[in-house]
């Protein structure tokens, strides 16, 4: 043994550190010890601070050979207390924690978390319409960037780094759309119950014109570098198998199920924001493998991009006098109203001086509802929505406080890993990459 | 303060037994009847109370329970779930306690040594095919004595796009809910989560361990009675305590 692949005696065995270039010995050093065992196999840890992971997973696989014969996830690391920490908020602040969970779908959270709200609110059907045209916006860029996201780092993983850096740079057009219009690009508690908190700066249909305009060429460069060539293909195609059977009982959704054929997408099926109006198609393939899911996401993409074009007609053709972006109901928008002034972006004037110099009731007011928050009836409501990973939803339960009594996630990522056993086992060990990839797991959602 | 203040419900008025009992007379009667959730106002105590609400009182809401017809495609879902049932040799009734149908969501409360039967019920039925699964909620209900512990499971039928929630509930003396792995191999995950948060044992899975938090830790955090944690944050001098025990405005 050479000092790399240090080893010592365990109450489990022997156990390796591997240092690299090693490979050789371990297997050598472990055939001696299965000869003298009359066991024949490997434990290797993977993770949880592994590049291809996705974050802090951690696998443990056993290996006969090459071959993994049982894989295990272990998660958990990225645990942070979300939906605890939200019991002890009001309903509008847990936007802000929400958002965080699946720190690539931001958007999406928020979303969700808004319907079940208001469901509970019983305020479906009186969110500004312009409102709902904002969020499809900003769900379907976020879908882009969460998507490129998912390709990109796949490449890194593979060994791609062109992909990965061509990726990446697409996302970051949609990450300064993102601040532009919700002055972050990440976190953004942009969308709120009763609509979203801030109608789109001037200037942002435009930059989102281009973003459109030159978004499909550089599609085209990724598809270029991934679609056919050999070392990528070798590594997707027909690797990380699922078959619709399997996702059904494995409660698999999203892309990958899209990959077995069925047109499940709750855009189309269950529509909410009024995802009903617009024009697009639930692409499917019928590969059941990684480069199916590769090539999902990316027609997924140019379908988010036919969205956006139909969002932007709408908003920015004539504008009706009245046209708001959050709930025409003094008990539940959120009365402040940000505004830019001289000196950088702060509490409209106009606003300041109502309450300030105007009317006790409306600063009483203002302060009640900033403070104190809106109440919420007694209930439980479970709002689902398609989010780039699958079904992602909000199962919120009130107890007619002005706090959630208890709110779930139901985060696709969470549900979709358990089927990487199902993918992997039987497998190869370098395929292992591949699959993790392939389902495109974000940890800070399994974990919340 | 505020409990002596209350003598309780206004006495009724027995005089008039031969009337026909009046809807809200009764629903009030209920209303009354729930435990006082709430007292007070602005989340304030130990103050002296010069706005006069410091003697409010707001009770927990009756649980609901919906009769029929529930609306939509619901009345197929029971209907089917009846025949379903009785073809299985038990009853509706028997097998579910009530039905709630409130704001568009059809939700099953389901007694739980029954869980399992109907959860295959209503997979296998072609008229029902529940066959995606979509997750177990827990919620702790600390003063709803007998019941505390819910798990709350969610499934879609994507053969006929509809949905359904099944509510099964344990007391805390006895933590026990028979687990759905053997009907829904997804439940695997979900069921050692919500046993991770809230404690509920889910008898027949293979393998419950925890699984969001360390192997070790004490506790099931996501109950009611888990306090929030987190470290008093010093600025300049000042001490803010954690978020749930801070003063409360609600």
């Amino acid at each position: 043994m050479t000092t790399n692949a240090a080893d010592e005696e365990t109450a489990e065995g022997r156990v390796y550190t591997v240092g690299g270039a090693d490979w050789d010995e371990v297997v050598a050093s472990a055939a001696e010890e299965s000869e003298r065992s009359g066991e024949e196999h490997i434990v290797v840890n993977m993770g949880p601070q592994h590049p291809s992971t996705h974050g802090v997973l951690r696998l443990i696989l056993t290996l006969d050979g090459e071959t993994v014969t049982e894989l295990r996830p272990v998660i958990g690391y990225l645990h942070t207390g979300i939906e605890k920490n939200m019991e002890f908020r009001t309903w509008t602040q847990g936007v802000t924690f929400i958002t965080r969970a699946d720190y690539l779908m931001p958007l999406f959270n928020e979303t969700a978390y808004c319907l079940a709200v208001e469901r509970l609110l019983g305020i479906e059907d009186r969110i500004p319409d312009r409102a709902q045209v904002i969020r499809v916006l900003m769900m379907e860029l976020n879908r882009i960037s969460s998507h490129l996201t998912g390709i990109g780092p796949f490449g890194l993983e593979l060994g791609a780094t062109t992909v990965f850096l061509y990726g990446i740079r697409e996302r970051e057009k949609v990450l300064d759309l993102f601040e532009l219009i919700t002055g972050l690009r990440m976190n953004h508690a942009y969308i709120r119950p009763g609509g979203v908190i801030q109608d789109l700066p001037s200037g942002a249909i435009e930059k989102i014109r281009e973003f459109l305009e030159i978004m499909p060429r550089q599609l085209s460069e990724i598809h270029k570098l991934f679609d056919s060539s050999p070392a990528f293909t070798a590594r997707t195609k027909g690797i990380a198998y699922l078959d619709l059977t399997g996702c059904m009982a494995l409660g698999v959704t999203g892309p990958m199920l899209r990959s077995t054929g069925l047109p499940w997408d709750l855009r189309k099926s269950k529509p909410y924001c009024g995802y009903e109006t617009y024009e697009f198609d639930v692409v499917t393939n019928e590969t059941c493998d990684a480069y199916g899911r590769y090539l999902l996401r990316m027609d997924e993409i140019d379908q988010s991009l036919r969205i956006i074009g139909q969002c932007l007609d709408r908003l920015s053709g004539r504008r009706p006098a009245n046209d708001p972006v959050m709930i025409d109901d003094a008990k539940i928008g959120w009365p402040a109203r940000l505004a830019l002034g001289p000196d950088g972006l702060g509490p409209a004037p106009d606003h300041i001086a109502h309450i300030m110099g105007q009317s006790m009731e409306a600063l009483i007011h203002h302060f009640k509802l900033v403070t104190e928050g809106f109440r919420v009836p007694a209930g439980q409501a479970y709002a689902a929505i398609e989010s780039p990973r699958g079904e992602l939803a909000c199962h919120v339960v009130s107890d007619g406080g002005t706090r959630p009594y208890r709110v779930h996630v139901r985060d696709p990522s969470f549900c979709n890993l358990q089927s990487l056993p199902a993918l992997a086992e039987g497998g190869m060990l370098a395929d292992v990459i591949s699959s993790v990839a392939s389902i495109d797991p974000v940890i800070g959602g399994v974990d919340r | 303060m505020t409990e002596s203040n209350q003598s309780g419900p206004p006495n009724d008025e027995e005089a008039d037994g031969a009337q026909a009992p009046n809807p809200a007379e009764i629903a009030g009667r209920e209303r009354l009847s729930e435990q006082v959730v709430r007292t007070g106002m602005f989340g304030v105590s130990g103050t002296p109370d010069t706005s006069g609400y410091g003697g409010l009182q707001v009770r927990r809401p009756p649980p609901l329970s919906s009769p029929r017809p529930y609306g939509g495609y619901f009345d197929d879902v029971a209907d089917a779930l009846s025949d379903s049932l009785e073809q299985a040799g038990l009853s509706f009734g028997d097998a579910i306690e009530r039905v709630v149908a409130d704001r568009g969501e059809l939700t099953f409360h389901v007694r739980r040594e029954h869980l399992p039967r109907v959860a295959r019920q209503i997979r296998d039925d072609p008229a029902l095919a529940f066959e995606l699964f979509s997750g177990v909620s827990g919620v702790h209900y600390p003063l709803d004595e007998g019941r505390e512990l819910h798990a709350v499971y969610h499934v879609v039928s994507i053969t006929h796009n509809r949905r359904l929630r099944l509510e099964v509930s344990a007391p805390d003396s006895d933590p026990h809910i028979p687990s759905l792995v053997d009907v829904y191999p997804s439940a695997d995950w979900h069921e050692r989560e919500t046993w991770d948060f809230f404690g509920i044992v889910f008898d027949g899975h293979p393998a419950l361990t925890r699984i969001e938090m360390p192997d070790d830790w004490k506790g099931h955090p996501q109950r009611k009675d888990y306090p929030l944690g987190g470290i008093p944050v010093e600025y300049r001098g000042a001490t803010i305590p954690p978020p749930d025990e801070r003063r409360a405005y609600e």
